[in-house]
């Protein structure tokens, strides 16, 4: 390997037989571009269709609550339980590191809202801002609530599309002033939801000032979260099954509620959609896998040929050299340190110039369905490495047969 | 130097085999120039092969300057026919992506030479065979006769105990034919043992002793006076 006159004779070879060189490296130098690049847009489209339906990919909990159903400590069943500012604030802070998006709501019953002569009867409903991820609404216009609302108990008001046609039909909703239940809040945004109409038919103020203004003191209808984003479908659904459970017990313990007791405390968490979510990511993540494999495949077969041919044409070459006194290992190794140089540095040409491709092109790529396409560099580089071993291993055969024919017969190969 | 004694080969071709050498007893002194002819299929250039190590014998004794070859490995013959043998082929066989130097040079790598040494000696001989100017040409620069003596040059490279030439000038033509054979007359007259197989009858009077093969034997072994190839250049 380190042997001086091994390698002079070797570069001596390569020079001279530039174009076999060339063909030799083109063919796995374009084997590993393609397949980088190809993983490359893999990962882009699992990027950016990840985006596309992270909204249902959340792995939503509500909570909300209901009458006891069951006796428990001496109390009787059918007792309201109301859920408090503190239960929600225990499991933000006790769950910080899982928890995405976060929001309590407490709904403001007969809901009356008008604007000048026009009025309607709609949900209206505090939230914190993280409501507007969990219910995956996006802005027409303005804005949506925030924590500055939400800590001076503004009197703000985001207003869904079909509140807007209904209340200012088409006309510019920023900035007025509607009457909720006979108090005036300012509009500061209006959104839209993939809900539909059904889900734009509501009304949301901070949940601070919907609890002053309308007498809520420090209580909330229900909960809602979201877990971060797990590895997998089955990581989400543990991690999703562990927080429900231990919420279940905490509410149950704060609240004197039965264990076995289903109706007081609920917590549905819907991770059908979630489901759908991961079994995309799933099926993205295998095409690419199973394409990657097969040019794998193809590129091991390519440089096989490739040296099946150098040997062939070498057998003749060989003989003489062997005449001259080479021995077998000599011409073996010979072989191999020159395919093994050869597809190394053409691997390595590949692997820098996809990359850059990826880099470059990668940020200006602008469809929905692919983002920021870049590939683990760790995985480009051990197809690389299989690549190279491949090659090696393919030339090591048909140059070890060569070795081991009699000089004589190499010799009158033509 | 080259001794043999009751030499047998044969080759089998699926279920018939072909007895090639049928005992063969033959030996050279140093210094010698022996021409081997024989028609085709007389058996000269297995015999040939056989003293290049390049084939096997089915039985008999090989001596080669005092040392028995036998039972060789490949490793062995390898490093055997570096040291004690040149080889010249009908077909040259220089390596084509390779310079004329370079050809030369070649055995020298296999005895683990450095390149300068290689070099220097490789042109020593280039200069003995009156290619100096050539010799960065590739072989398919070179004419027929100036490829014969790159591949001559070649062959001494290593300084052999005995070169072995097959069919020398069997790819060229008369007049480059005896320039060659006047080659090979001035390295024989330096005291180098060198033998020709051939089926040329001036090209074996130009060599000091013929020997006749048919069939598998030796029918005749004479000493000749022997014709200078200068002569006719």
């Amino acid at each position: 390997m380190f042997d001086l006159e091994r390698w002079e004779e070797i570069f001596d070879t390569i020079r001279k037989n530039k174009l076999r060189t060339f063909l030799t490296g083109l063919s796995v130098a374009s084997g590993i571009f393609i397949l980088v690049v190809l993983l490359g847009i893999g990962e882009g489209m699992r990027n950016g269709i990840s985006k596309e339906f992270e909204g249902d990919a959340a792995n939503i909990l509500y909570i909300w609550t209901g009458p006891t159903s069951v006796e428990h400590k001496g109390l009787n069943p059918g007792r309201i339980i109301r859920l408090r500012n503190s239960d929600f604030q225990t499991i933000s802070q006790k769950y910080e590191d899982d928890l995405e998006f976060r929001s309590s709501v407490y709904r403001i019953w007969n809901g009356m809202v008008n604007y000048k002569k026009e009025s309607g009867s709609y949900r209206v409903e505090g939230v914190l801002p993280d409501y507007q991820f969990l219910e995956n609404s996006s802005m027409v216009k303005g804005r949506y609530l925030n924590y500055t609302d939400h800590e001076n108990y503004e009197k703000v008001v985001v207003i869904g599309n079909r509140v807007s046609n209904d209340l200012f039909k088409g006309a510019e909703p920023i900035g007025k002033y509607i009457e909720v239940s006979g108090i005036n809040f300012k509009v500061v945004g209006v959104f839209t939801d993939p809900g539909g109409e059904r889900e734009e038919n509501r009304v949301y103020v901070p949940l601070s000032t919907g609890q002053r203004v309308f007498n809520g003191s420090n209580y909330i209808n229900n909960m809602a979260f979201t877990l971060e984003k797990a590895d997998n479908f089955e990581a989400a659904l543990a991690a999703s099954n562990k927080f429900s459970a231990e919420i279940d017990q905490f509410l149950k313990e704060q609240h004197v509620v039965a264990p076995e007791d289903t109706r007081a405390i609920t917590i549905n968490n819907s991770l059908e959609n979630a489901k759908r979510f991961y079994d995309l990511m799933d099926m993205i993540k295998f095409f690419f896998w199973g394409v990657g494999i097969c040019t794998i495949i193809a590129g091991i077969v390519g440089v096989s040929n490739i040296m099946l041919i150098i040997v062939k044409e070498r057998t003749r070459e060989i003989g003489v050299r062997k005449a001259l006194g080479a021995e077998p290992l000599s011409i073996v190794g010979m072989v191999l340190h020159e395919s093994i140089f050869v597809t190394a540095i053409a691997g390595l040409i590949g692997l820098i110039s996809s990359l850059a491709l990826l880099e470059l092109v990668g940020p200006m790529i602008e469809t929905e369905f692919i983002a920021n396409p870049a590939v683990d560099f760790r995985v480009a580089l051990t197809t690389v490495i299989i690549l190279i071993v491949a090659g090696a291993l393919a030339g090591f055969f048909p140059a070890y047969r060569a070795a081991r024919i009699k000089p004589i017969v190499a010799l009158r190969d033509e | 130097m080259i001794e043999i004694k009751d030499l047998h080969k044969s080759y089998k071709t699926g279920s018939n085999s072909l007895h090639v050498l049928k005992g063969i007893n033959f030996s050279v002194a140093e210094g010698e120039l022996v021409s081997i002819m024989g028609s085709s299929g007389s058996g000269k250039s297995t015999l040939l092969n056989i003293l290049g190590m390049l084939d096997e014998a089915d039985s008999g004794t090989y001596t080669l300057d005092g040392v028995p070859i036998k039972n060789l490995n490949e490793k062995i013959a390898a490093r055997y026919r570096n040291k004690f043998l040149g080889f010249i082929f009908q077909s040259f066989n220089l390596i084509s992506y390779k310079s004329a130097v370079d050809n030369v040079a070649l055995p020298l790598y296999y005895q683990g030479l450095k390149r300068k040494e290689r070099m220097d000696r490789a042109m020593a001989y280039l200069e003995k065979v009156g290619l100096t100017d050539w010799a960065q040409h590739l072989p398919n620069e070179l004419s027929g006769g100036q490829k014969q003596r790159v591949a001559i040059a070649r062959a001494l490279a290593s300084d052999p105990k005995v070169l072995l030439a097959d069919e020398p000038t069997g790819a060229l033509d008369t007049k480059t034919s005896y320039e060659v054979m006047d080659l090979i007359q001035k390295i024989n007259e330096e005291g180098r043992t060198i033998l020709i197989v051939t089926h040329e009858h001036d090209i074996a009077e130009m060599t000091k002793r013929i020997v006749n093969l048919k069939d598998g034997v030796i029918i005749d072994d004479n000493k000749v006076d022997q014709i200078k190839a200068l002569q006719y250049v």
